[in-house]
């Protein structure tokens, strides 16, 4: 690689950084957006609350400030705990990957928990009474009734919202993580060429999104071969 | 919590607040003077227009906001004929590149948006027009923009709440706004949790200003399709509450 004076394979570890940190903000990020779901359409009106304020304040804070949050919070959390165990241990940093993913899962669960109960609630009531007087048990229920159907209406929002995701792992680099975006800059303070590779990052992180959004489109039509009308 | 040291960074922060808006305010005016035309020609342009367009679209919807910062902050600054053009002195300015990525960068959703909208108005509303002898731009100012800006509005809603967080990334280029000077501050005192959810709060009531304003227009923009009834019911119910 001519073009990048040696820095390619550094960039493509950047990049499966990249690939690795939204995968596990994803995971992690589902975990927090169906506990949001759930806590928003729980009977208990405490717990109805927070978690609508769970997402609107993930909605309404910028993911950068939600990263420094962490970042710079947990570490002072994290210091004085360590410091109330060993005297005078001194400073404590949480890792940037850590803190990074934790940020990004909380922001992906406060729009996923939004998500996951308009689909919950988008499943006809009708269908769940049918299901019922046949006698199916809770679980056949969700996982035969359900969950196909909630799927089906969440994936659209999900997906946007793992577009979003793989773009906004770009952030954590200002804390101090050296994936993609964290990795050229560093080529680029050695190299002096910022538009090369910023240019470069810009092209790989489209070509995550376009094979990301394809992807998804092929999810959406998998999920609804149910409804496709057969060839007339 | 240092309850004091958060009342002492509030007139601070809300300084940077000011910026922010300020900033923000800016970037949605260009933007959206960029995204009509764009957002026109995504949808009705012929393919040597329509074409470039998408790809403008697809480039700024595709990659990391804070990578398109960095490519005109620092990434112009490559290119020797950059430095020598009279526009240099304006391209070195951290406020300026801000702004300009911004508004790029908005344009690009809102010129998406927009299209959107264009191509849900049934095509009989043009051809109407064109058939009662309306020009193009007549038919556009008169017909279908206030059609499709009742359509985008909702999603434009959004965009205007996610560009305001998308300021925030203003601070990586030195833009004191109210990230940068929370970042600052915290620096100094060493209290993160009291000066960034104090910021976090005050963008919180940004988004909800932005919000209200947006379900304000859209229930202007769509008060024809209201059914008389509601506003005579209300009427009725008025006194009893007085």
């Amino acid at each position: 690689m001519d073009l990048l004076q040696g820095w390619g394979e550094e960039i493509a570890r950047g990049t499966l950084l990249t690939m690795q940190v939204a995968v596990l903000s994803l995971l992690v990020g589902l975990c927090w957006g169906m506990l949001g779901a759930l806590a928003q359409m729980s009977p208990n009106r405490a717990v109805a609350a927070f978690g609508r304020g769970f997402s609107l304040v993930m909605r309404g804070t910028p993911e950068l400030l939600v990263i420094l949050i962490v970042y710079f919070g947990g570490t002072v959390a994290l210091t004085k705990a360590v410091n109330l165990v060993v005297a005078d241990f001194g400073f404590v940093e949480v890792p940037p990957l850590q803190a990074g993913v934790f940020a990004l899962s909380l922001v992906f669960g406060g729009y996923a928990a939004e998500v996951l109960r308009g689909a919950w609630q988008s499943v006809p009531m009708g269908l769940i009474e049918a299901g019922q007087s046949l006698g199916l048990g809770p679980l056949v229920l969700f996982f035969k009734i359900r969950l196909p159907l909630l799927m089906r209406f969440a994936l659209p929002g999900l997906g946007n919202n793992w577009i979003s995701l793989i773009k906004d792992t770009s952030l954590i680099s200002v804390v101090g993580l050296h994936e993609l975006m964290g990795l050229s800059q560093m080529a680029t303070s050695v190299t002096r060429q910022p538009f090369t590779f910023y240019m470069t990052a810009a092209l790989i992180y489209l070509a995550l999104t376009l094979t990301n959004t394809r992807l998804i489109a092929w999810m959406e039509g998998r999920l609804l071969r149910g409804e496709r009308r057969s060839a007339a | 919590m240092n309850w004091s040291l958060m009342i002492e960074s509030i007139p601070a922060l809300l300084y940077g607040a000011l910026v922010t808006v300020h900033l923000l305010a800016l970037t949605l005016v260009f933007g959206a003077m960029l995204a009509l035309p764009l957002g026109i020609a995504a949808a009705r342009g012929r393919a040597p227009i329509r074409l470039p367009v998408m790809g403008y679209i697809t480039f700024f919807r595709g990659t990391p906001l804070l990578v398109q910062v960095f490519l005109v902050y620092y990434g112009l600054s490559q290119f020797p004929a950059v430095r020598a053009s009279f526009l240099w002195p304006v391209l070195r300015e951290a406020w300026f590149c801000a702004l300009l990525t911004l508004a790029l960068h908005t344009a690009a959703y809102t010129a998406n948006i927009l299209r959107g909208a264009i191509l849900a108005i049934p095509d009989g509303q043009r051809e109407a027009a064109l058939a009662s002898g309306m020009r193009p731009y007549l038919i556009y100012r008169l017909v279908i923009l206030p059609q499709a800006l009742r359509i985008g509005l909702p999603a434009y809603g959004n965009e205007m709440i996610s560009m305001m967080k998308a300021t925030s990334l203003a601070s990586t280029i030195t833009i004191m706004e109210l990230t940068g000077t929370a970042n600052t501050i915290v620096a100094r005192t060493y209290a993160p949790y009291e000066v960034f959810i104090s910021a976090a709060l005050i963008y919180l009531c940004i988004a909800f200003g932005l919000a209200r304003f947006a379900r304000a227009a859209e229930a202007r923009l769509s008060r024809h399709m209201r059914p008389a009834v509601e506003a005579k019911e209300k009427f009725r119910s008025a006194p009893a509450h007085a």
